[in-house]
């Protein structure tokens, strides 16, 4: 009996180890380094004993890392630990968390929808004048007020994309002669022309994105609602002074559909119209390096899934094997207009750390730090476009920066989350599968939240 | 995080149950010290008292809030709006109608054919491994069974090589593939197979139990009356087992009520296969919509009550009769 009960001991006392152990192979012990660090540049942040700044947002893998490494040596210089916790389940729980008081310190928001709820909530603390007089000297007005709830500016931009690239080969381009449009109608005239060739369609789209399946179409309407009517009828619709189902939004619907509810336009490479709903983003723009389709509408960000396999096997370039120009005008001579997204850092916790930290991540020193990283942009002005790591990325700062550009942000994101993230992704799902412009418009409409 | 806040982490849970295990055994040594001085009224009282504590603090006053949270607006005033909402719009009332549906289904199908084969195989050569293969499933979370059931459905078009069984058939015998996960309404039922296949082991175990307890006597004074297979099947062994096939009916009930995973895995709720568990965390933590959220929760709650009334009522009745 005594042995039985001895192996019994030691079975538990093993299996606790290998728990131990395969917990502790997830934790990624980090070597402690920058013993040599420039400290200079941090002075101004001051020095803290025992302060944790600790912060959650979306951000996961490759890019946590990038982000991390980018606050190191101010972490080092200042003092403050910073532990950052990256949830793809964030933006669902952080309005949860705040309730209940666990929110993080900070809290890197990517919708100004979700920012205005929770300041609704009462959970946030408005941005210091460090954090605001970055701001005013590096951004410009429209970011600031994305920033802003009812007259209060709470948090300052973080990091950027641009929407609204159309990706090409440039090879296909030179050897078929074809021009980058410059007006929508070139756009339409280049697709019909790709379209008669006959060996293959234009378009290729890819909607799947699991529960947010359809987002990628939300793009394309804002786009068109930009573009077609301009920046203050896009303000309007995305704050509701017109309701969802005005003519003009049917009108950009329209024009939309002229593509994605063509059988001739889409799906290069992939099947029919209906395909676009099971095809998954990340993967439908593929088929142009096959010569199945010429066109992908996507964000700056598709950069990166040209390689799915990592590597440099397909060079994103102005001559290599795909580059992306932006939707173009309605007409020749208006302004350039572009959509983008953008990350916000909120506060939960009024502490002198936490505003250091936020001031820091609000400076052109962190912007220049974390786009020299690669892989992102941010719209600081205070950025030097040749830190980015690759042509398109460097275009896209400029662009961000020129002062002549007409910004908006993604209008999902500032839309309420009923629609910005419920009705308007399942409404261009069922509009896609076959539903009419109007009973789309109409149904994302009436889920238009009351107060 | 480092392994030293891991082994901070694991102390500190460590720590936590050693003085809950130390409370508890002081109140129970505490407890047993009163016993014989006539206080067993105290006794209860003591004994009663986390659980009431802990049920009221993390079942009663959320059940609570979440009832009046379904009664107010965003800025938390009195609405019935929500309830409005449920009813009138059109891709709310699909999930009602789609929640039905499930309920319908699900339940019956899996005591059937649980029930048909736990009598099929009942005393067969090999009864044991039978009873494995079809209980297996139960085994795999919902989510895993999401996940290996897509993968079955998953559409190619036509030309393209197909890596979902499903169409890889319907290609063989020369057929056009089909999306099954969009076609309304296909796309449900084919989501409600994947329940059945989970809970018709459930089923088929708790049925077989049932049917072995069921007296020889009965069956062989059956045999000597002259009755067929089918008549001894719906006039002994039915009747032997009607309370086993009432858990079995509203335990499978409840649990396709709450169905969320499965859903959640395989569609998002989109193209109209959306259901009230999987819409309510949708409209309460991605939409922000907390009261149509909670609305949806009550609803469910109310769509549970009577399952569980009847299920308690046959058991007592059950009881009486013993």
């Amino acid at each position: 009996m005594r042995v039985h009960r001895r192996g019994r001991l030691i079975a538990a006392a093993a299996g606790v180890g290998v728990a131990a152990l395969a917990l502790a192979g997830c934790t990624g012990d980090m070597e402690e380094g920058g013993e040599d660090v420039d400290c200079s540049e941090y002075e101004e942040y001051g020095t803290f004993e025992d302060a944790t700044v600790t912060i959650g947002g979306t951000i996961l893998d490759l890019e946590a890392d990038r982000l991390v490494e980018s606050w190191s040596d101010f972490a080092t210089c200042t003092g403050i630990t910073i532990d950052y916790q990256g949830s793809s389940e964030f933006e669902a729980q952080i309005a949860v968390l705040a309730e209940g008081g666990n929110a993080p310190d900070i809290g890197i928001v990517p919708q100004p929808g979700l920012l205005a709820r929770l300041a609704q909530g009462g959970w946030l603390i408005p941005a210091s004048e460090g954090v605001e007089a970055n701001v005013d000297e590096f951004w410009s007005e429209d970011w600031k007020a994305y920033g802003t709830y009812d007259g209060t500016f709470y948090a300052a931009p973080l990091m950027a994309s641009i929407k609204g690239y159309i990706w090409y080969s440039p090879t296909e381009f030179e050897e078929n002669g074809w021009e980058i449009p410059a007006t929508l109608d070139d756009l339409t005239a280049l697709s019909q022309d790709i379209a008669d060739a006959g060996d293959h369609k234009p378009w290729c789209v890819g909607l799947e994105s699991g529960e947010a399946t359809g987002w990628p179409g939300t793009d394309w309407i804002e786009d068109y609602v930009l573009r077609l009517h301009g920046p203050d009828v896009y303000d309007q619709w995305v704050t509701h002074e017109i309701p969802f189902n005005d003519p003009q939004i049917v009108e950009a619907f329209d024009a939309v559909g002229e593509y994605l509810k063509n059988d001739d336009m889409v799906n290069g490479g992939i099947g029919d119209v209906s395909t676009q709903i099971s095809e998954a983003f990340q993967t439908a723009g593929l088929p142009i390096l096959d010569g199945e389709c010429s066109l992908h509408h996507q964000a700056s960000f598709y950069e990166t899934f040209w390689n799915p396999e990592g590597g440099d096997e397909v060079t994103v370039a102005s001559n290599g094997d795909i580059f992306g120009f932006l939707l173009p005008p309605a007409d020749a001579g208006d302004p350039l207009s572009v959509t983008g997204g953008g990350e916000f850092p909120v506060a939960f916790r009024d502490a002198e750390e936490v505003e250091a930290v936020r001031t820091f991540l609000s400076s052109d020193t962190w912007a220049n730090n974390r786009v020299s990283l690669g892989g992102v942009i941010s719209a600081n002005t205070g950025v030097d476009p040749e830190n980015a790591s690759s042509e398109l990325l460097v275009q896209s700062i400029e662009i961000l920066q020129d002062p002549e550009t007409t910004f908006r942000f993604d209008g999902s994101d500032l839309m309420p989350g009923a629609v910005g993230a419920a009705s308007f992704w399942t409404g261009i799902v069922e509009w896609v599968g076959g539903a009419s412009t109007q009973s789309v418009v109409d149904e994302i409409e009436a889920s238009w939240p009351a107060s | 995080m480092t392994t030293g806040d891991l082994i901070g982490k694991i102390l500190q849970v460590v720590i936590g149950l050693v003085v809950f295990a130390a409370i508890v055994g002081l109140l129970i040594f505490l407890m047993g010290r009163r016993v014989g001085k006539k206080r067993s009224w105290w006794q209860l009282l003591w004994f009663l008292l986390p659980a009431v504590l802990l049920l009221a603090v993390g079942l009663v006053w959320p059940a609570i809030r979440t009832t009046g949270l379904a009664f107010q607006d965003n800025a938390g005033n009195f609405s019935w709006d929500n309830f409005v909402w449920m009813f009138t719009q059109p891709s709310a009332i699909r999930t009602l109608v789609n929640t039905v549906v499930w309920v319908l289904l699900v339940p019956t199908f899996s005591t059937a054919l649980g029930l048909a084969y736990a009598v099929w195989i009942d005393k067969s050569r090999g009864e044991k491994y039978y009873k494995a293969l079809v209980f297996m499933p139960m085994a795999i979370s919902f989510v895993g069974a999401g996940i290996i059931w897509r993968f079955v459905y998953e559409y190619r078009s036509a030309g393209r090589d197909q890596i979902g069984l499903l169409n890889a058939f319907v290609v063989a015998f020369g057929g056009e593939p089909v999306q099954w996960m969009q076609t309304d309404p296909i796309n449900t039922v084919l989501l409600i197979v994947v329940m059945i296949w989970i809970q018709t082991g459930f089923a088929m175990v708790v049925l077989s139990a049932a049917i072995k307890g069921i007296p020889t006597e009965q069956i062989e004074a059956a045999m000597l009356d002259g009755t067929n297979p089918w008549q001894r099947f719906s006039n002994v062994t039915v009747p032997g087992i009607r309370g086993a096939l009432v858990v079995v009916l509203t335990t499978i009930s409840i649990a396709t009520l709450k169905v969320f995973d499965i859903v959640r895995t395989m569609t998002g709720g989109n193209f109209n296969t959306s259901v009230v568990a999987n819409e309510m965390y949708v409209q309460a933590f991605r939409a922000s919509e907390v009261g149509r959220g909670s609305a949806l929760a009550v609803i469910l709650f109310l769509l549970v009550i009577p399952i569980v009334i009847y299920n308690v009522n046959i058991l007592r009745k059950q009881r009486e009769i013993r």
